[in-house]
């Protein structure tokens, strides 16, 4: 049954999604975050999605999505002069998190239509098969 | 009516299936880097089919006179190819959600049309075998 392999691959669009979802989310519970000590500030994560190739799939053209890793931003740390933050360091400097939030808003809104879009293809998928299996009656 | 005007419903159902997938996963992929879109031609593929039919690819073995022609199921024709696109993305990504919802909408549609045609098949053999409704 050819059709039902269609699950498979939205479910594996989705639970990437997903995944995506929770690292933007505490991209953004963490944007505020600052540290005494550069090496323990909170970096923004990104997910990294790779393709579910094998041969056989290769040349079908049927590609679930899969997880490759969790990287995190490079982008440089602010330095903020704030001598009455108890975290701050002998010189009175914090170190902030390199989360941009416009960034994350953007990564959230993709995420949650690309997961929509996931919830349609099984829903329109499902309509079919049942109507498949109601076949000639 | 010969049982073989089945085959060409069901040879487009399962191209359709196939379709189904393939943007599936084009819909599924559209945030992998270096993905490439891809799709079936529906009309090549189905000549593909229907010409493996014709060539005896997909014929079962007969082993009395009374046996008929098997209908085509197979799918040797269905072959891939890439998408064409309008406007890639910077990390090698050819998926355009919009062309790949629409694309799945109408193949969707088109299934459904298949099923339609084949139900009415169906009905009209069941008519024929009872005479009523």
């Amino acid at each position: 049954m050819s059709l039902s392999k269609v699950f498979d691959i939205a479910a594996s669009g989705m639970s990437a999604q997903s995944v995506r979802l929770n690292v933007t989310a505490s991209n953004l519970a963490n944007a505020g975050s600052v540290s005494g000590d550069p090496a323990n500030v909170y970096r923004a994560r990104q997910p990294v999605f790779s393709t579910i190739s094998n041969g056989l799939s290769n040349r079908s053209g049927v590609a679930e999505v899969r997880l490759a890793g969790v990287i995190e931003s490079a982008t440089p740390i602010e330095r903020i002069h704030q001598p009455g933050n108890p975290d701050a360091d002998e010189e009175g400097y914090v170190y902030a998190s390199n989360v941009k939030i416009v960034e994350e808003m953007v990564n959230m809104l993709s995420a949650s239509s690309s997961y929509a879009n996931g919830v349609e293809m099984i829903n329109t998928t499902k309509d079919l098969l049942l109507q498949t299996l109601s076949l000639g009656r | 009516m010969k049982i073989q005007q089945f085959a060409q419903h069901v040879q487009a159902l399962q191209i359709r299936e196939q379709r189904n997938e393939v943007i599936a996963s084009n819909i599924a992929n559209a945030d992998t880097p270096n993905y490439k879109a891809r799709d079936i031609d529906f009309n090549a593929a189905l000549r593909g089919a229907q010409a493996g039919q014709l060539n005896g690819q997909l014929q079962m073995t007969k082993t009395s006179a009374g046996h008929s022609d098997s209908i085509g199921v197979g799918n040797a024709g269905t072959k891939t190819e890439f998408r064409t696109t309008t406007q890639p993305s910077l990390d090698g990504n050819t998926v355009d959600t919009d062309v790949e919802q629409a694309a799945f909408a109408e193949n969707a549609v088109q299934y459904r049309a298949a099923l339609t045609f084949l139900n009415g098949q169906i009905r009209t053999l069941h008519l024929a075998l009872k005479g009523s409704d």
